[in-house]
């Protein structure tokens, strides 16, 4: 079987790759330096970590964004499953279908800051009419699970289109039940898409830093919203120490996942 | 009326059917349309209203919000909104191109390994789609500050003056937008090429097609839905970027998520961030559409 590529694609492949990581790489090395006010050597230090550990918005900054990340996640995944599983495994005609695709369709194509400033007025408006309503986590997180569950949908759905319906239709032709069929045979098969998209879901909520933006409180600072102040007020060594926690603790979760999602199995 | 319908191998009574595909959607499709319904009127409710003098907000029903994005203000037209949404349209399609440009190969790329090096290739990608945006931009400021090499060499080329750093530019905003939204388009591009069906390739070339007859016929099609999908994740996104152009891009290239930005940041002008949001939505919703209407038929499998 012939598939071997143009010359020019490892060539641009490789430079891609190469532009993603290295400003990464270089606010590590930074972080590294014990100089202060230059990004000339000035020799090998942990203190900017050191330092991080005791900042006390760092900490509470850390607590919120997790927190944010899995309740939403959670949420997200189980109400975008089952929308996924009861938007292409049901008879539906074909203009319901087709409005409620273009309904789940609607968070994903709308720009996070639009979305963040309707979540805004929302609450802001509730916050009119109601009153007591303050923006914080419980805002961010009603916020998050809403455009988590369109994406959740969306890969699972695609998960089920690749599955097919052969298999399904093979269990019930040996009498599976509906549900014996759903539990057995969709499910496992499905179990792929729901933990990628579980990822997804998490990775945008962590990700986020538009839509937190617009609907946090005073409170409910998240470490997105902490670096961006800070580029506001002056960046510290200590935020390139805390970027590269961050994008640490990103590369160990990605590598752990992919580790339960795929697996370097053999083909 | 209750059919028998035969699905999925199952004879079943319709109705049975769209209960429980209701019981399965009911609750996931009334947040959705709440979330979704309640922001569009909030944003059109606002849109129509006027800040007052003491940053009160007016209930009056208006479309002075509307004239003014159009240009008209108290002294007369300008071009200024006007040339803010030519920009963000620009910037969005310049970055969607170049963005789906640089994936394609990368996804063929990935997808041609053998299993262990395309896992750990795949996973290269998806780390900085993980990584937090704020981060990955401010990573530039620095990757591109005054002292750093990439300034360095442009200072000593003389394409920048001496001392200057290489932000803000329109440079440092594409090379920023473009690394933003390369792992959205390479990750639906990959899933697309992975299944692709490579006995197709092979029977063209055994049918002595030339190698862009082979792509154009055997390969460009099967990609057709990853493409699609690449270009929808990329370009929506640029539309409302704010962060990569408020750091990297500066205040001479205001995009409309910077006008939106500044309308409930320092202004907190609301009604008029409202008015400028429901455009832009329009405009996206449109976009999308057009895309979606042309592609229906190859995204459906």
């Amino acid at each position: 079987m012939n598939r071997n590529l143009p010359r020019i694609v490892p060539a641009v492949s490789l430079t891609a790759l190469g532009l993603l990581y290295l400003p990464l790489l270089a606010v590590a090395a930074v972080s590294l330096n014990a100089s202060r006010y230059s990004v000339r050597w000035g020799g090998f230090s942990f203190r900017w970590y050191a330092r991080l550990a005791s900042n006390a918005l760092v900490l509470e900054a850390a607590r919120n964004t997790l927190v944010l990340a899995l309740v939403s996640t959670l949420l997200a995944t189980l109400l975008g499953t089952a929308l996924a599983l009861g938007l292409r495994r049901f008879p539906w005609p074909r203009w319901f279908s087709g409005l409620l695709d273009s309904f789940v369709y609607i968070p994903v194509v709308t720009p996070d800051i639009v979305f963040a400033v309707g979540m805004l007025l929302v609450f802001e408006t509730a916050r009119r009419v109601f009153g007591g309503l303050r923006l914080g986590l419980a805002t961010m997180i009603v916020a998050h699970v809403t455009f988590q569950i369109s994406f959740v949908a969306l890969v699972v759905a695609s998960r089920l289109a690749t599955i097919g319906r052969t298999v399904e239709e093979a269990a019930r032709d040996l009498y599976a039940s509906s549900w014996y069929t759903l539990r057995h045979v969709t499910l496992p098969l499905l179990v792929p898409g729901i933990v990628a998209a579980g990822l997804l879901a998490f990775t945008l909520s962590i990700d986020d830093f538009v839509i937190s933006f617009f609907t946090s409180g005073p409170t409910s600072v998240t470490l997105p919203i902490y670096i961006y102040g800070s580029l506001r007020r002056g960046i510290t060594p200590e935020v390139h120490a805390l970027s590269t926690v961050i994008f640490l603790v990103t590369v160990l979760l990605v590598v752990l996942l992919q580790l339960v999602v795929r697996g370097p199995k053999e083909e | 009326m209750n059919r028998l319908v035969i699905w999925y191998g199952e004879l079943a009574g319709s109705r049975r059917l769209t209960w429980r595909g209701l019981a399965l959607i009911g609750l996931p499709l009334v947040w959705i349309a709440v979330m979704l319904v309640a922001p569009l009127g909030a944003m059109a409710l606002w849109a129509f209203a006027t800040r007052g003098p003491l940053g009160d907000i007016q209930w009056t029903w208006t479309l002075d919000n509307f004239r003014r994005l159009a240009g008209w203000d108290m002294f007369g037209w300008t071009g200024a909104y006007l040339s803010i949404f030519g920009r963000t349209v620009l910037v969005a399609a310049v970055t969607t191109a170049l963005s789906v440009a640089i994936s394609y190969p990368l996804a063929f790329f990935i997808a041609t390994r053998r299993p262990l090096s395309r896992y750990l290739l795949l996973t290269l990608v998806i780390i900085p789609f993980c990584t937090n945006l704020v981060i990955r931009t401010y990573a530039w400021m620095l990757m591109l500050g005054n002292q750093m090499p990439f300034a360095r060499l442009a200072q000593w080329l003389g394409l920048i003056e001496p001392a200057r750093a290489l932000y803000p530019s329109a440079f440092a905003l594409y090379l920023g937008m473009v690394t933003n939204s390369l792992p959205f388009a390479v990750l639906p591009l990959y899933t697309n090429v992975e299944k692709l069906d490579w006995g197709i390739v092979e029977a063209s070339q055994d049918l002595y097609s030339r190698p862009v007859g082979t792509f154009l016929h055997a390969i460009l099609p099967q990609t057709l839905p990853g493409l699609s999908t690449a270009v929808i994740l990329t370009f929506i996104p640029a539309m409302g970027a704010f962060v990569i152009p408020d750091i990297l891009g500066g205040g001479k290239s205001w995009l409309l998520g910077n006008l939106i930005q500044h309308q409930f940041g320092v202004s907190r002008d609301f009604p008029f961030g409202a008015a400028v949001s429901l455009v832009l939505t329009l405009l996206t919703l449109a976009a999308f559409a057009a895309g979606r209407g042309r592609g229906e038929e190859t995204i459906l499998p």
